[in-house]
């Protein structure tokens, strides 16, 4: 057994390292170390950096602009992003959407929303959960009722992030009401600036405005707009959530929102001393540090294991519930580390650009925001509660 | 052995109950949470009128009350409602001036709720040092997140230096600044900064020898309150999630009969029966003579309260789902509050130790 990497992919990793550090703008880096809230213009100028370099859509084939990594690749990749605080890439379209038409849509459109997805033309959001149907994501109720060249789509989406700023939405539409609830269901490309679309704001705990719930009313979707056949939708879907999840551990946040910890333990004083040499304190720190060193192998020895395989199947569940629960935790560990000082409210120092005067140490303003925004890990993509379901009955067979 | 309430006591707590609960929705609370002010002056006025602040003091600092039971009962309440208005600040400021001697014109003004009072002890970034001058004194140095600073006309400092001295400060004294924000949970908070701000002599609450027991007298009570008010938000959360579980239906089915659901849904309801049973347990010692004991069973009650209280706002906010995360739902600004509630007065960890040492 050899837990290293080989000497290829060692040279990989240099070369990711190297181009972080020559084209990730110190800017974004800062934003990010910070905790701070990306504008959209971050984002797609980060989408704008990657796509230079071919590097955006890093799980894509070749043929459709991808670079054409091995799964431990794109985990080298993905662990150097977020070690280097790049910004994340925003997945709708990239990471969702785009293996969907890929393996699923027709020539035609994937030759007309591939590129987009690349050179940023379109904004992508998901349109999955409805009020009714969170978990029980197969109840949906949004109905297209086919009309002519068009479907005409009424309904409620909502959870859907970042959709204030998309062109686009890929939605789950109930297209047979008589069949079996996973078998009249359709995946549909829908512009939002159809008539007949309104988008609500949904303000989360944390004070910002992340997701947002969308109506539709009469809104028509030109029938070229369908992926793949008509009521097959819960097959796509299905192949989309195993993307979803796919790096759902964020080993690579863990290991530096730990670091930033560290540091933060480092300079925070509790009875005189560092609070890292407090002994509960160091205790809970080292609890979730041998953690994440065991989710570290876990994660390469599930990547080991389907490699080439492309996407982990019901093993992404594993990653999901320890990914998420060490995240969690390292963002409780730093919350507490502020102490009293976690507690003031400064919404405006979470927005990038604030150059105003700290309460207390720097970014202890970010720490309790961030700490309440990431309850969202154990809930969103499958509840931890759906992925021990899923790994309940394929992989133990109960 | 009798678990019960005296009738006033549960008079009381009744009363308060319905107040809030007919006064007090969510909105209204969030809308004075959320103000530059930190908290409702109305809904302050409201309150006094009922004599809540009367019943955290006995009949020698002009109150009908001030027993730990008394204590448990009024924050239990707040709790349950998460009210903001300063009623920390109230407590922790008037048991200072009452343990001191000072039964004056303050102390009453804080004991009838016509002054809004402000308990200030943890330093910021330079500690608050007191030096003589004349007869009087000098402090300067920071507060840090002084609850309800901005609406206090009157503060409470601890100098911790040999032993901790203990002054009474007005808020427009010369030299004191207040920079004022709201906490993540809502309601208001401050970062005090005394720069040569001169004080007389009278400005000294106690004697020679006496700032430990003031210290303690005002903190032990401000743990209690804060340990009583985290369980009454405690069991508006359960309410609220056993509601959740009932009414909302996934899979054809409601949520709560899923065994997972269920199995966690009974951790937070025994958890919640144990930090019940540490707020008795605190409030009972907090009247006894044995000072060891009341000291350990004040931090068991903080200890337990930070634990658990971070454990049912994060079961609470993963059994609603998405509609946990929204701040829209009353559930979540509790949540916040219980998490919140740990940062104050020392954490979890803390007050673990400090049972330790004092064992």
């Amino acid at each position: 057994m050899d837990l290293s990497f080989t000497p290829e992919e060692e040279s990989f990793r240099d070369e990711v390292r190297a181009f972080f550090r020559d084209k990730l703008p110190a800017r974004l880096s800062t934003l990010v170390r910070e905790g701070k809230r990306l504008r959209k213009a971050d984002m797609e100028e980060w989408h704008a950096i990657l796509n230079e370099r071919g590097w955006l859509a890093n799980h894509w084939p070749e043929q459709w602009g991808g670079p054409g990594w091995s799964v431990i690749q794109r985990f080298i990749f993905d662990n150097e992003s977020a070690l280097a605080h790049a910004p994340r890439v925003v997945p709708f379209g990239v990471n969702m959407l785009g293996p969907v038409l890929i393996k699923y849509g027709s020539e035609e459109q994937k030759a007309q929303w591939l590129p987009r997805i690349l050179d940023g033309s379109d904004w992508w959001c998901q349109g999955y959960s409805e009020p009714g149907a969170g978990s029980d994501l197969a109840g949906l109720k949004t109905t297209a009722v086919r009309n002519g060249d068009v479907y005409v789509v009424n309904g409620q989406k909502t959870w859907t992030t970042l959709g204030q700023h998309a062109d686009m939405i890929f939605c789950l539409v109930r297209t047979d009401a008589t069949a079996k609830k996973q078998e009249g269901i359709s995946f549909l490309l829908i512009d939002m600036k159809s008539p007949g679309i309104e988008v609500r704001p949904i303000t989360l705990i944390d004070g910002e405005q992340e997701v947002n719930e969308v109506f539709f009313t009469d809104v028509e979707v030109p029938v070229a707009n369908l992926v793949g056949e008509e009521n097959q939708g819960w097959t796509y879907a299905k192949y989309l959530l195993t993307y979803e999840r796919t790096n759902i551990a964020g080993v690579g946040f863990s290991i530096a929102s730990f670091e930033r910890l560290k540091e933060v333990a480092q300079s925070q004083k509790k009875g005189g001393r560092a609070l890292a040499d407090d002994p509960l304190f160091a205790a809970r720190m080292a609890r979730v540090e041998i953690d994440l060193a065991n989710m570290q192998t876990t994660n390469l020895r599930v990547l080991a294991a389907v490699a080439g395989g492309g996407a982990p199947g019901a093993e992404s569940s594993m990653l999901k519930i320890k990914g998420t629960e060490i995240r969690q935790e390292i963002t409780a560990l730093t919350r507490r580390a502020y102490g009293s000082y976690a507690a003031p409210y400064i919404p405006e120092a979470l927005e990038a650009g604030w150059n105003g005067e700290d309460v207390g140490p720097e970014d202890a303003a970010m720490a309790a925001p961030s700490y309440f925004n990431n309850r969202k890990l154990s809930i969103f993509g499958g509840s931890n509660e759906i992925q021990k379901n899923i790994i309940s009955k394929a992989i133990l067979g109960l | 052995m009798n678990f019960d309430h005296t009738d006033d006591r549960r008079m009381l707590a009744d009363t308060l109950v319905r107040a809030l609960r007919d006064g007090y929705p969510i909105d209204t609370r969030n809308a004075g949470a959320y103000s530059d002010a930190g908290y409702d002056p109305t809904v302050w006025k409201q309150l006094n009128e009922l004599g809540i602040v009367s019943a955290l003091f006995d009949e020698a600092a002009g109150g009908f009350g001030g027993s730990g039971f008394d204590i448990m009962v009024v924050f239990e309440a707040l709790g349950r409602a998460l009210v903001v208005e300063p009623f920390l600040g109230a407590l922790m400021a008037g048991r200072a001036l009452a343990a001191g001697g000072r039964h004056d014109e303050t102390l009453a003004g804080i004991v009838s709720g016509e002054t809004i009072a402000a308990f200030a002890q943890e330093d910021g970034a330079t500690p608050v040092t007191a030096t003589k001058s004349g007869d009087g004194w000098t402090l300067s140095g920071t507060k840090a997140v002084v609850a309800q600073a901005g609406a206090a006309s009157v503060f409470v400092v601890v100098v911790e230096q040999d032993e901790p001295l203990v002054f009474l400060v007005p808020a427009d004294a010369a030299g004191m600044s207040v920079r004022s924000y709201n906490v993540v949970e809502g309601g208001g908070a401050g970062d005090v900064t005394f720069d040569g701000v001169t004080l007389g002599a009278d400005a000294r609450v106690g004697g020679e020898g006496q700032g430990q027991a003031i210290v303690d007298a005002a903190v032990g009570a401000g743990l209690l309150a804060l340990s009583a008010e985290a369980l009454g938000a405690m069991e508006f959360v359960k309410e609220a999630t056993l509601g959740y579980l009932r009414d909302r239906k996934q899979f054809g089915v409601p949520i709560g009969k899923f065994q997972a659901l269920q199995h966690r849904m009974a951790t937070v309801l025994l958890e919640i029966e144990q930090a019940q049973s540490a707020v008795i347990n605190a409030a009972s010692a907090f009247d006894g003579d044995d000072a060891t004991a009341r000291d350990r069973a004040l931090a068991a009650a903080k200890y337990t309260i930070g634990r658990t209280g971070a454990l049912v706002a994060e079961e609470s906010i993963q059994l609603h789902g998405g509609i946990g995360m929204t701040w829209e739902y009353a559930v979540s600004h509790y949540a916040k509050r219980l998490v919140m509630i740990d940062h104050q007065l020392g954490d979890e960890d803390y007050h673990l130790q400090r049972y330790i040492a004092l064992g």
